[in-house]
């Protein structure tokens, strides 16, 4: 059975990373929901969060796939309940919106949003959460007119005790592997 | 002085190549000099004392040459390639060199920096375009990158689950100067190529092996990367277990060992395809299921606990479900597991394999080797070479129907005496791979099986034979058919045989044209006598045989079925 996992990709900071990372998953014919990527705690390490349907048994061995490139570090999935994760999205609607009724005040407070710039002309609002209270939120908004709607990729943080990729490089640095320093 | 203190010789990116290769030992590269590789190529003019060339004919034929110096040898076979069409060229043997876990390293040069990225002169995204095909692949940009990149390369390409490395050298990189000194890579952050074996597991397979009456062993190509074969024969021997080899993992073990049970797979022999549905424990050294073993994969060891003994963590529970996933070299894992197994005897297990054995001599291969029709079949021809080689000999093979007859009927002696393309099955392959093997094994025979159809495909490699003189025996099993295709045409497509019919040359005024001595032989009893002339020649040779025209490969599992449906005739 399909369902939905969140891949987080621990890699080395080089030149064609992402594309390795994708054509894991686009060899198999499997669509990536979301994609996220920037460096990560770690200085010169970067993060990829990826949104993927799979079954269980496929993105292991996916996760293994991905893994196996040699400049990436370590390769996790999880399950939605074993992460804490958020989107961010922002709409564009006309700022005359706003002074007809207050309608469109109302949706902002209610959903936890916030206004983030204001012109006369347009509005900026945002939302975080997850894809489902931003699309909802879309959905009510866009009667008074958003001219612009979007949505970032997932940042997720998992719930176990102990990040496991320190885990893992403080390993490494114990037995004498530490990062390349190439030539100069 | 000011360079001996910080103990770095100032030279430039193309001695740097030239330079680090010395450090790595080699001393033999194939290749095709082009634009955007010509200071390399400059620097190597230098270095001809130390770094031997083999001008090849075509660059595909370089990374196969290098594959069977690699699959011959062990060593790392290394080709040097222009850029744009040249490295074009290159990705078929880099594919093949990925799929079948080849150490190579391969330089491309690359247009100058400045104009990377506009469409320039022979500018090709070899990166990009080898990314999938590459263990790992890097381009630089920089003289000063070229002693860490290629350090990197060749720790990378030989060392884990061996693979073929690019690195695509800009023609800046390769002009310009740099401060050098050579630190080989020793480890790699991101890279465990041996992950350690879990001795929790190791007992968990003991236990298995030690409860199991019908235990199968199923010998992959690991255990010759891994240089294990010994190990492997003293576990095989203290537990009885029968072994049965993938395509790449024959030779493994030699062909007449009472443990060997032969090979597996499509054209594989009768009992370990039949077997492995019988076994209640199989135990998976080095290999992948990879499809043309397993068939249908989930009639795959249907009765069988499964340990799987791999090198990559990928492979773990890919296609079949490993009970005992036992990650690591096998050349650290098995000695751990024989000393946990005791002592057994399977014999009248085993006695069942010799019996689907007498059932397919019987009913196949007494037919084959020795024909009562007058048309002279591939088999024989192969029963004959391997006999007067005395069973020791480098069996090169391209891809078809003389693939599968070389690999069931040459019989073994040594390990890492088959090279064949596996995983890729790529057609051309073999000619360049018998240079290559030659060229890594002089003292050893090497001889090629090929068919009129691949022949053709890396024919020009003859002009390599010549130039460099390497003295490869050519076994042409001309049957005027693309015969592998033409056979499931006739088996699955109705005999609707659409175009695989060739009308080819004349293969015998080819190698005259080459300076090859050649011999025809169309006639049974012409063969003996052509085959001794051909192991007995100094230099190389090809013997052309006119065998069959319909023949086809049998044992056979269909497409689809399930391996114990293989069918004998
Ligand atoms: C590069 C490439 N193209 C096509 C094929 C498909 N193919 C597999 S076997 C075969 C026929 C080979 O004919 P030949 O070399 O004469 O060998 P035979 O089967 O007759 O022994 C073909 C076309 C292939 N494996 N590789
Ligand atoms: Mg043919």
């Amino acid at each position: 059975m399909k369902q939905e996992f969140t891949v987080t990709v621990y890699s080395e900071n080089r030149v064609g990373i992402l594309n390795q990372v994708t054509t894991v998953f686009t060899k198999r014919h499997i669509n990536i929901e979301s994609l996220t990527t920037s460096e990560s705690a770690i200085e010169g390490i970067h993060k990829f969060t990826v949104v993927v349907y799979a079954t269980k048994e496929e993105i292991d061995v996916l996760v293994r796939q991905i893994e196996k490139r040699i400049d990436i570090l370590k390769a996790y999935y999880f399950s939605q309940d074993e992460i804490v994760y958020q989107e961010i999205a922002l709409y564009r609607v006309p700022t005359a919106s706003l002074f007809e009724g207050n309608e469109v005040e109302k949706l902002v407070r209610q959903y936890g949003a916030r206004i983030l710039e204001m012109t006369p002309e347009y509005t900026v609002i945002e939302k975080t959460g997850h894809k489902s209270e931003t699309q909802d939120l879309f959905n009510k908004l866009d009667p008074y007119g958003v001219t612009q709607f979007t949505r970032s990729g997932r940042v997720a943080i998992n719930k176990l005790k102990k990040e496991p990729l320190n885990s893992y490089l403080r390993k490494l640095a114990r037995n004498g592997v530490n990062p390349e320093i190439k030539t100069d | 002085m000011e360079d001996q203190k910080k103990d770095t010789v100032k030279m430039t990116g193309s001695q740097a190549v030239m330079e680090s290769f010395v450090r790595e030992g080699i001393d033999l590269i194939f290749g095709y000099p082009g634009g955007a590789i010509m200071p390399v190529y400059d620097a190597l003019y230098s270095y001809r004392e130390k770094i031997n060339h083999i001008l090849v004919r075509h660059e595909q034929g370089a990374v196969h040459a290098a594959q069977g110096y690699a699959r011959a040898s062990g060593r790392v076979g290394v080709c040097l390639v222009t850029s744009g069409p040249a490295a074009t060229n290159a990705v078929t043997g880099i594919a093949d060199a990925m799929i079948d876990s080849t150490p190579v390293v391969v330089i491309s040069g690359q247009v100058g920096s400045p104009l990377l990225g506009s469409d320039a002169f022979q500018e090709v995204d070899v990166v990009g375009v080898t990314q999938p095909v590459t263990k790992w692949n890097y381009q630089i940009t920089r003289a000063d990158e070229i002693p860490w990149a290629i350090a990197r390369a060749f720790y990378i390409a030989r060392t884990g689950r061996p693979g073929p490395v690019l690195l695509d050298i800009t023609k800046d990189a390769q002009f310009g100067s740099l401060d050098y000194s050579y630190r080989p890579v020793t480890s790699v952050r991101s890279y465990t190529p041996y992950p350690s074996v879990d001795p929790g597991l190791v007992e968990e397979a003991a236990r298995l092996i030690n409860l199991s009456s019908r235990p199968m062993a199923l010998v992959g190509q690991g255990v010759v990367l891994a240089g294990a074969e010994k190990e492997l024969i003293e576990f095989l021997e203290k537990t009885g277990i029968p072994a049965a080899q993938t395509l790449l993992g024959l030779s493994a073990i030699p062909s007449r060992h009472p443990l060997n049970v032969g090979g597996l797979g499509m054209h594989g022999n009768y009992g370990p395809n039949v077997m492995v549905n019988q076994s209640d424990l199989v135990i998976a050294i080095g290999m992948r299921f990879d499809d043309r073993v397993t068939a249908d994969p989930k009639r795959y060891a249907t009765s069988a606990r499964v340990i799987h003994m791999e090198i990559d963590p990928a492979e773990i529970n890919k296609i079949i479900h490993a009970d005992v996933p036992l990650l690591g070299n096998v050349k650290e894992s098995l000695p751990m597991l024989t000393a946990k197994v005791s002592r057994n005897d399977h014999s009248k297990w085993l006695e069942e394999f010799r019996a689907c054995e007498r059932v397919e001599y019987k009913r196949l291969v007494e037919r084959e080797i020795n024909p009562d029709k007058p048309e002279i079949t591939m088999s024989e021809v192969v029963a004959r070479v391997s006999e007067a080689y005395d069973d020791d000999a480098i069996m090169v093979t391209d891809v078809g129907q003389h693939q599968m007859i070389a690999w069931r009927y040459f019989k073994f002696r040594q390990s890492r005496s088959v090279i064949t393309s596996g995983g890729l099955g790529t057609m051309g392959f073999g000619l360049p791979a018998a240079i290559g093997a030659k060229l890594a094994m002089p003292d050893r025979p090497v001889c090629l099986f090929v068919g009129d159809g691949g022949f053709q495909m890396t024919i020009q490699e003859l002009g390599t034979i010549y130039q460099s003189e390497v003295p490869v025996k050519i076994v042409l099993l001309n049957n005027n058919f693309l015969g592998m295709v033409r056979q499931w045409q006739e088996l699955f497509f109705d005999h609707r045989y659409a175009h695989t019919s060739l009308i080819n040359p004349d293969f015998q005024t080819i190698a005259k044209g080459y300076h090859v001595p050649a011999v025809k032989v169309t006639r049974r009893e012409d063969l003996d006598k052509a085959v001794k002339k051909m192991v007995s020649a100094d230099g190389p040779f090809l013997l052309e045989v006119a065998v069959e025209k319909e023949g086809n490969v049998f044992p056979m599992v269909p497409a689809g079925a399930s391996v114990d449906e293989i069918i004998l005739e």
